[in-house]
């Protein structure tokens, strides 16, 4: 019977051509356009890591100033200062923490024949790389000893022992940055985070850095501020470290808390940090501390850009206008085969033949415009990706699931709208049309 | 106006007889000029926001940053041979040490205010650090005071905390920092950066925009004469009409050449950095227009298909009124009348969700709200599209002859 319907679903398609293109194309469209944004928007609001989402937590200290908050209404600075930083480290009091920062400098490879380049770096404690899953080709991380001891260690990615030393293993060898020979601890694998969430205060799509190294060794090696740095009130003093030990906030920190007894105790111990800075006379402001996991830090930092978030909305009305013009077109057609249905019925097909074989023709046409929908989609991803250039790149891929929901999308979407149409045709009295004949 | 000839009346009835369709096409509109008028009005408000002037020679502009990294580098003499090699080099107008870029997006800002202590009134502003020949590279014209003269300038320290005794600050700045007063009045005056620290206003300029292009102070600026000893810095090259490009890589190729104990990175035009500033607002205007357009022409091809499908089933009527004495005109007005009563359901329903989307998009987004006159427009063009669309189906029904009555269809 189904395969009846079928047939009987591209006769019916076949005879309207304009018709049914007409319907195709605007469910295409509509898919289109949905999908694209909805691709852009999913990729930007993925869990970058999602097995331990809700056991890291960023950390966040109300170091401001006592006349204005960080960010209104009353929202804390989204950095910390060199001073916190530190002395929170000091304390191991969660399961893995680490403060951050990142800087950059120039790598010198040995070769006479390759050029000095200036490379990011991130500034991170031994904890960095388990709290974060870091893919490993060679070697590992460095240890809690080399942190404290400020060793000249680094971590270093794909592309850089690429570069530097032609790919291999170069663990063990030694690398020139900022004028120091560093040791090469580890080589990491291909590591791309689309959002880069431990970092998102400069954007969060940017690429993980090139060196990694102990984050003591920005006091040792005077590294320059990367990111962003505010300060509310000027260093005291002259030189760079009059500058760490200032107002300024340049560091990022993240705590990971496997339970919510863990997050608890910590935010005690923030707490309690506070009060004792207080009694420094630092922190003037009322106790505002926060611990956000990533999802909530995301939703915080506004990683989701506010334009691909209008686009969404706008071309889910997009696809609403699509749908009631196929449901409008749909009425017209079905509407025209009135005698034919009123004749099946009058030779005994029941009103769920009727119905199925209907909702039949508008499924075919359903995906039909899935089909269509998903070229489109694939074609407005790849549009993105020339308007928008090569920051985007992670953000326009689709995958298999975004391919199913499309297909699914458009049956749902096709289906609902030609829910009415048939079920008006299938209630056409068959004497009065078989009467006009 | 009388409605019998225009028969309104019959159009009404026999609209209430088929409603479904009409609805449809209703809504239809009224989603349409939702999304079309709230398109247009984000459209035009990124294109005002791309079309603001830094203040700056953009077209004849470039800048490069130089890091050095040997041991013995030493910033102060490389920086002043540096600038002494790219003044001298034929096709360069001039060339400075700054800070930051005026539209790239990152660079200093520090408040200022006109008395000195914690936590009064101030003002953000962007920090230009340029020598005595800032004004003429950067193009930017002084309206009241003086330049700064070679004496003015001053090298700054990796980590110093204090500022210059001079300052430039611009026009914009100028009637923030004095609110009631005309702008010429900041000259001379003494104005506070960080709270504390005293610089004198010797200058005043017309324009310069702030680095961050979303920013909503954007020429709140100061210049502040100061050379960095920082281990990167960074050149402005101003070049002779048309010669930018020729001697973007000869000053490469030099600069790189001339000391091995730096590396020469990140070169420019300002007329790139500008389009990788406004690229996301150039995207969404030709996003938001591809969707209108395409949009637009689904709904009047929606239009079309429905406005025919109308007409085949009422060929024999429209042959029974032909054959009774209508005139072609007649008939085309009939249709034209009836898609005008449907549109103008759709566009009063779409002006109330225009105004409802951008009262939701201004909550949500912080966009600005609407100008009134969108609404209007936006009724008028989705008008427009209706009668557009049908004028083709309601010919075809004109067409019809009378002796169709005679028939059975």
């Amino acid at each position: 019977m189904f395969a009846y319907y079928l047939r009987l679903a591209f006769k019916s398609i076949k005879r309207n051509p304009i018709l049914s293109a007409l319907m195709i194309t605007a469910i295409a469209l509509g898919i289109g356009a949905s999908m694209t944004t909805i691709t852009v928007n999913y990729l930007m609001s993925a869990n970058p890591i999602p097995h331990k989402s809700e056991q890291l937590f960023y950390v966040q200290l109300d170091s401001w100033s006592p006349h204005e908050p960080a960010n209104e209404p009353n929202e804390p600075p989204d950095q910390i200062t060199w001073t916190d930083a530190t002395n929170l480290m000091q304390n191991k009091t969660a399961f893995r923490q680490t403060a951050m920062a990142s800087s950059g400098g120039v790598v010198e490879p040995e070769g006479q024949d390759q050029k000095p380049f200036m490379a990011s770096i991130r500034l991170a404690f031994s904890d960095f790389f388990p709290m974060f899953d870091v893919p490993f080709l060679y070697g590992s991380g460095w240890n809690a000893e080399s942190d404290d001891k400020r060793e000249l260690v680094a971590v270093i990615s794909k592309a850089t022992n690429d570069k530097v030393f032609g790919g291999g293993n170069s663990v063990g060898k030694t690398i020139r940055v900022v004028g120091e020979n560093f040791r090469v601890i580890g080589v990491l694998d291909e590591w791309v985070l689309a959002p880069r969430f431990y970092d998102v205060t400069t954007g969060a799509f940017n690429e993980t850095e090139e060196i990694f190294m102990p984050f003591y060794l920005k006091q040792d090696l005077e590294l320059t501020n990367g990111g962003n740095t505010n300060c509310w009130k000027s260093p005291e003093g002259e030189g760079f470290q009059a500058f760490l030990q200032s107002e300024c906030v340049n560091y990022q920190m993240w705590a990971e808390l496997p339970t919510d007894a863990d997050k608890a105790e910590f935010m005690d111990f923030l707490n309690s940090y506070v009060m004792e800075q207080k009694a420094l006379g630092r922190f003037p402001r009322e106790l505002n501390n926060r611990l956000s996991d990533v999802m909530e830090w995301m939703e915080i930092e506004e990683v989701v850009a506010d334009d691909a978030q209008i686009m969404m909305w706008l071309s889910f009305m997009f696809l609403l206008v699509c749908l009631l013009n196929t449901i409008g077109l749909l009425l017209a057609k079905f509407t025209g085969k009135a005698s034919e249905i009123g004749l099946r019925r009058a030779v005994g097909a029941s009103r769920t033949d009727l119905f199925i074989q209907h909702l039949v023709e508008t499924a075919c046409i359903g995906i039909a415009g899935g089909l269509l929908g998903l070229g489109l989609a694939f074609l407005g991803l790849e549009g993105i990706k020339t308007l928008y250039g090569e920051f985007v790149q992670n953000l326009v891929g689709l995958d298999v699931t975004m391919v199913i929901s499309a297909l699914l999308l458009a049956l749902v979407s096709s289906i609902l709208a030609g829910m009415y149409p048939t079920w008006r045709a299938c209630n056409i009295a068959p004497a009065s049309q078989l009467k006009s004949q | 106006m009388n409605s019998s000839k225009w028969e309104i009346g019959p159009i009404f009835r026999a609209l209430m007889r088929n409603k479904v369709g009409a609805v449809l096409i209703a809504i239809q509109i009224a989603v349409t000029m939702t999304i079309v008028v709230n398109s247009i009005f984000i459209i035009l408000e990124r294109a005002e926001l791309m079309k603001r002037d830094s203040g700056i020679d953009e077209a004849n502009s470039f800048y490069l940053t130089t890091t050095g990294f040997a041991t013995d580098f030493n910033a102060q003499s490389t920086t002043t041979e540096d600038l002494e090699a790219i003044r001298n080099t034929p096709g360069v107008l001039d060339a400075i040490q700054i800070n930051a870029i005026p539209t790239s997006g990152s660079g200093w800002s520090m408040s200022f205010q006109t008395e000195a202590g914690e936590g009064l009134e101030d003002e953000g502003a962007a920090v230009y650090m340029i020598d005595e020949n800032g004004l003429n590279t950067l193009d930017i014209e002084l309206i009241a005071g003086e330049n700064f003269t070679p004496s003015d300038i001053r090298w700054r320290a990796p980590g110093s905390p204090d500022w210059p005794e001079t300052v430039i600050i611009t026009k914009a700045l100028s009637e923030s920092l004095f609110p009631d007063e005309n702008w010429q009045f900041a000259l001379g005056k003494t104005i506070f950066i960080s709270s504390n620290q005293p610089m004198i206003v010797k200058g005043i300029v017309d324009k310069i925009q702030a680095p961050w292009v979303g920013w909503s102070d954007l020429e709140h600026t100061v210049l502040v004469p100061e050379k960095t000893l920082f281990n990167s810095n960074r050149y402005f090259i101003r070049a002779e009409p048309g010669q930018r490009d020729a001697i973007m890589p000869e000053i490469e190729e030099m600069l790189a050449s001339s000391n091995k104990g730096r590396i020469i990175r990140g070169m420019r035009t300002v007329e790139e950095t500008r389009e990788r500033s406004y690229r996301s607002d150039a995207a969404m205007i030709k996003i938001l227009s591809t969707v209108m357009v395409i949009l637009t022409i689904v709904t009047g091809l929606g239009i079309v298909g429905l406005a025919s499908f109308s007409v085949n089933r009422r060929k024999k009527q429209i042959g029974t009124r032909r054959a009774l004495g209508a005139s072609q005109s007649a008939i085309v007005r009939y249709f034209m009348l009836e898609n005008f009563l449907i549109s103008t359901v759709g566009v009063v329903l779409g002006a109330g969700l225009t105004i409802g989307l951008n009262v939701l998009l201004v909550n949500m987004f912080s966009l600005p709200a609407l100008d009134w006159y969108f609404v209007p427009a936006g009724m008028l063009v989705l008008w427009l599209v209706g009668q557009i669309a049908v004028f083709g189906p309601a010919k075809k029904a004109a067409n019809i002859p009378p002796a169709m009555a005679t028939r059975t269809v």
